[in-house]
């Protein structure tokens, strides 16, 4: 059907810019078109706001421990004049303490650790998505523009690295570099770069026969002006879209070394370390382990949601 | 044509209105559809790009996607109204009944399945008495009507393994097979080379004659349609502005839209200088911007205001006894013999000194087969000869074409000239400097920015995500012309004037311009550094007619004012014709004719230009043609034939000289020159292949 190609014409509406923060709010009002979209971006920004106001939403200290509240079920209250120790000594129970989500298994809130774990999940994981695919970019942009022994050398690493089992390479980066933040970020990306490096190579190959391209080639830019400047901007689409699944898998991945001993140091929870913890306790009190599975998937699922809605939405056009 | 005598038509729509549905809101994309087609009878449906043809088409097979809808109107298929019929009945008629020929004849076939099973499916399918061996029987018989040769072979192929050309007939077989009442042609030649669509066309012109099969055919050539159809709708913006006879739209066009295309046309006795092609100003309304009453009323030179723009225009018989109707409200009042005049004739442009020279250029790609046996025997590297020999000169002002298919190498020779490859052997000169062996890293500035292209596909040639007006800068920045920021503008400004665009385009971006816009800011963009060589690759092919008369006559112009020398890239010998000084004939790789227009377009010609001649479609009824339909193949270039590389496919082919030697080349005046093994003489001896009868 290609009769179907609608433009606007010289007498058609005039575009006029005015200036970023408009341009990005109507950018952000186009995912009304898709509910998928609508709904995605609403999950999201709930858990950036609920990360951002932690101080002011959680109703305890993440590390007030109330002994009598351990492993409390949701919105168990404590029983009146109990002892329990706060950093100052031993203070008593007023009867007012009340668990929402219920306690884990040293007596603090699930609720406020949930809150507060939600700081470093949002502050991580899309700093390590960030730079994997800084790296992730640049080797695509130079395996698939300059091709030849690059582009196989490139390749045939990325081939290696893709082939080890996630898992098991994480757990052996870790292992050898040892556990902390800088390290886990390094990790993350030195196991997703190659994937994506894979996913703008593809782009690339397309765009570098584009005639724009040849145009920008015949009046002699240099590789580098062609790739960032000519190609790049055009393979935005997509990439947008896979770095929104991304980032649901660099959060689940965070959870997965969370769960494992190898996630984000303690003594700030996060929601990988608050299943990990909690794990030997997770047949008798589930809800230590089942509250912040539910918000790492429910995350995930909005970050999902907006990158099928972005998908959705690009194709309409 | 019209052999039988049954009076029903086979299909007959009436009021029919189409509409889309987008965000935004409903847009009619067909208006008032009117057509009847008579059993055994070849109907055109002709127009430019968003006219609703296609959609015309798809209405047909009640094949709507999910965004159309057909809002009122009626389509009755052998008096059976197709609006009422179920999905069932809907499946049993389509493939069998109304079959269809689309564009891309790869996308209709199943690649991963053999084209004898793929054909023996329609009689199994839509017969339920059919055995196994009837089926395969029939397929090779209709294998052999579309004049497939070695049916066999191909019913054991898989479609890659077969030449475009030959998918299409696969197509049309596949289509025919079931002997539908209707056939369904969509620009089923588009996709393939010219002499490809030569043999493809005088197939389905045989195939009405011989099955009796009624055909609508949707095309934006009217060249094909004079080839093809009985009689014409001629489509504008939604609407049928004019239907009459084949010969009679040809000949007595009525309306202004119709008089309009043909102005557009290169056809033989068109020249640049002398009678140019007159473009339709304006651009097709959108669909959401149609004018009130004629939708052509805003691009017609004979619009009268508070007539023509305050009703709906009726389809109007204007011919009763030879079915010629036509939409226009002034179609009796208007004097065709005035309204011609208005493209004044030029002089010729002065021709000055040579400015690009190729001297049996060479280019030569590597091909690497990695397979043991290649490895063991040797011969692991072998090459693809893009360029054979390549010599001619182009001087100053001067247009020099070069002709030929796909595979021809005539892309090659323009990017090792361009610098984006180098060449392998001979040698490139420009303005006397050799570039034979210089990329374009080691080009200076100077020679780069005076070596400039305009590219082919208008939705490719600018780069989406910058401005109009940012895309120009650059190149005037990147080559030096200036660098002051407020100068900078100033010269995209002027440039914009240049090419007749509006200059607040600059500020747009290359989505919101049409095809016709977007390949003016591709020749703008190349004139910015003021070049003395433009090479245009087939600047105008995308483009809908009325735009490529538009876009061509810009070209001109801005050559002729700066006397740039325009290496013009095509396989379009009605364009070539019409505005090129001197032309270059390529096949596989290599120069099989050049000289000036005149001579390559007269006798002496090489029997591959006698067959490109005769393989154009040509929109006029007093031309007569002969029609060579080349057989076979194009030979693939990895493993051309040896000796001459046509001789494969030749008609004239002497015997086994042409396979095993290659031709000499005769010269005779002007540069004059003809590689081929028939004597001179004897070539001079051959009738032309264009006649005009008036003369």
């Amino acid at each position: 059907m290609t009769d179907q190609t609608f433009e606007t014409g010289p007498g058609g509406a005039e575009e006029r810019r005015p200036n970023a923060l408009i341009r990005g709010l109507k950018t952000l009002a186009l995912l009304r078109e898709s509910w998928m979209a609508s709904i995605g971006i609403g999950i999201v920004i709930f858990w950036v706001l609920v990360a951002i106001l932690a101080p002011v939403l959680a109703p305890y200290p993440y590390e007030q421990q109330i002994g009598p509240l351990v492993n409390a079920e949701p919105g168990t209250c404590a029983e009146p004049d109990r002892p329990y120790f706060t950093d100052e000594g031993m203070e008593r129970t007023t009867g007012d303490e009340c668990y929402l989500l219920g306690g884990d298994n040293l007596g603090r809130d699930i609720l406020s650790r949930i809150i507060w774990g939600a700081r470093p999940i949002l502050i991580w994981a899309p700093l390590a998505t960030l730079l994997a695919y800084t790296a992730g970019i640049f080797l695509g942009l130079l395996a698939g523009y300059k091709r030849g022994w690059l582009d196989d050398i490139l390749s045939r690493v990325s081939d290696i690295i893709l082939s080890f089992p996630v898992l098991v390479l994480y757990v052996v980066l870790i292992t050898v570099v040892g556990r902390s933040n800088i390290n886990i970020l390094l990790a993350v990306t030195f196991a997703s770069a190659p994937g994506i490096m894979r996913i703008v190579r593809g782009l690339v190959l397309d765009l570098r026969n584009r005639d724009y391209v040849a145009a920008a080639q015949t009046r002699g830019e240099s590789s580098w002006y062609i790739m960032f400047v000519e190609i790049l901007p055009n393979a935005r689409g997509p990439l947008i879209v896979d770095a929104c699944l991304r980032l649901g898998y660099t959060i689940i991945t965070l959870g997965v070394l969370g769960f494992l001993g190898l996630g984000l140091p303690p003594p700030d929870p996060n929601w990988g370390n608050l299943i990990a913890e909690n794990r030997t306790v997770a047949l008798t009190s589930p809800q230590s382990v089942v509250f912040p599975c539910i918000a790492i998937s429910s995350l995930v699922l909005g970050l999902n949601m907006l990158a099928d809605g972005l998908r959705e939405i690009s194709l309409k056009d | 044509m019209n052999g039988t005598t049954s009076t029903e038509p086979v299909l007959q729509i009436d009021g029919l209105n189409i509409s889309y549905f987008t965000r935004a809101a409903e847009i009619p994309a067909v208006i008032d559809f009117n057509l009847t087609v008579a059993p055994g009878e070849a109907v055109g449906v002709v127009g430019e790009s968003g006219c609703g043809k296609s959609t015309v088409a798809m209405a047909i097979m009640r094949y709507m996607g999910s965004a159309g809808r057909i809002m009122n109107g009626s389509i009755r298929f052998k008096g059976r109204d197709m609006m009422e019929m179920s999905d069932e009945e809907l499946r049993d008629l389509r493939g069998s009944e109304i079959a269809m020929v689309y564009q891309e004849p790869m996308a209709a076939l199943n690649p991963s399945m053999k084209i004898g099973r793929q054909l023996m499916e329609v009689p199994l399918f839509h017969e339920p008495g059919c055995t196994e061996d009837d089926a395969r029987r029939r397929a090779a018989e209709m294998l052999a009507n579309v004049r497939l040769p070695d049916a066999e072979r191909v019913m054991e192929a898989y479609p890659h393994q077969i030449s475009g050309g030959q998918q299409q007939r696969v197509v049309i077989a596949m289509a025919l097979l079931s002997n539908p009442s209707l056939l369904l042609l969509d620009e089923p030649t588009t996709a393939l080379d010219v002499t490809v669509e030569a043999g493809i066309v005088q197939l389905i012109a045989d195939i009405s004659r011989q099955f009796g099969t009624a055909m609508v055919y949707i095309s934006h050539n009217l060249g094909l349609i004079l080839e093809t159809c009985d009689r014409v709708a001629v489509m504008y913006s939604g609407e049928v502005v004019e239907e009459a006879p084949v010969a009679d739209i040809f000949d007595r066009p009525q309306h202004p839209y119709t008089r309009g295309l043909f102005g557009c046309i290169p056809t033989p006795g068109r020249d640049k200088n002398a009678r140019p092609l007159k473009p339709i100003r304006g651009r097709l309304p959108l669909p959401h911007q149609r004018p009130p009453g004629c939708n052509f009323g805003p691009r017609c030179d004979h619009f009268e205001g508070g007539r023509c723009d305050t009703q709906s225009i009726p389809l109007e018989v204007s011919d009763d006894t030879r079915g010629h109707s036509v939409r226009c409200l002034r179609w009796n009042e208007i004097d065709w013999s005035l309204a011609n005049t208005g493209v004044e004739s030029r002089p010729a442009p002065e021709v000055g000194e040579v400015v690009l020279q190729a001297d049996e250029m060479q280019k030569y790609y590597p091909v690497h087969d990695r397979s043991l046996a290649a490895i063991l025997s040797g011969r692991s590297v072998r090459y693809v000869k893009a360029n054979e020999d390549i010599s001619f000169v182009a001087r100053k002002g001067q247009t020099v074409a070069i002709v030929g298919e796909s595979g021809c190498g005539k892309s090659t020779f323009a990017k090792v000239l361009m610098g984006l490859e180098t060449a392998t052997g001979g040698k490139l000169s420009f303005n006397d400097d050799d570039i034979t062996t210089k990329a374009i890293a080691d080009r200076k500035t100077r020679q780069v920015r005076s070596l400039q292209m305009v590219f082919q596909n208008p939705n490719d040639t600018l780069n989406p995500s910058m401005t109009v007006g940012g895309q120009i800068a650059r190149v005037i920045r990147k080559f030096g012309v200036e660098t002051d920021r407020a100068k900078v503008q100033e010269r995209v400004l002027s440039l914009l004037d240049l090419v007749k665009l509006p200059r607040d385009f600059a500020k747009r971006r290359p989505r919101q311009l049409s095809g016709g816009q977007k390949q003016r800011v591709g020749i703008a963009r190349a004139f910015a550094g003021n070049p003395s060589v433009v090479v245009a690759d087939e600047p105008v092919s995308a483009l809908d007619v009325s735009v490529q008369a538009a876009v061509t006559g810009l070209l001109m112009d801005i050559q002729r004012e700066f006397e740039t020398t325009l290496l013009f890239i095509s396989h379009d010998m009605g364009v070539v014709r019409y505005l090129a000084d001197r032309v270059v004939v390529m096949y596989l790789g290599q120069i099989m004719e050049q000289g000036t227009t005149d001579e390559v377009f007269e006798p002496p010609y090489h029997p591959y230009t006698e067959a490109l001649l005769s393989a154009v479609p040509i929109a006029d009824t007093s031309v007569e043609k002969k029609h060579i339909v080349l057989e076979g193949p194009l030979p693939s270039v990895l493993d051309p034939p040896k000796g001459c590389p046509f001789n494969t496919r030749c008609p004239r082919k002497l015997g086994a000289i042409c396979e095993t030697e290659r031709p000499p080349v005769h010269k005779t005046v002007n540069g004059h020159a003809i590689a081929c093994h028939i004597p001179l003489a004897e070539l001079e001896s051959y009738e032309p292949v264009i006649k005009t009868a008036a003369e």
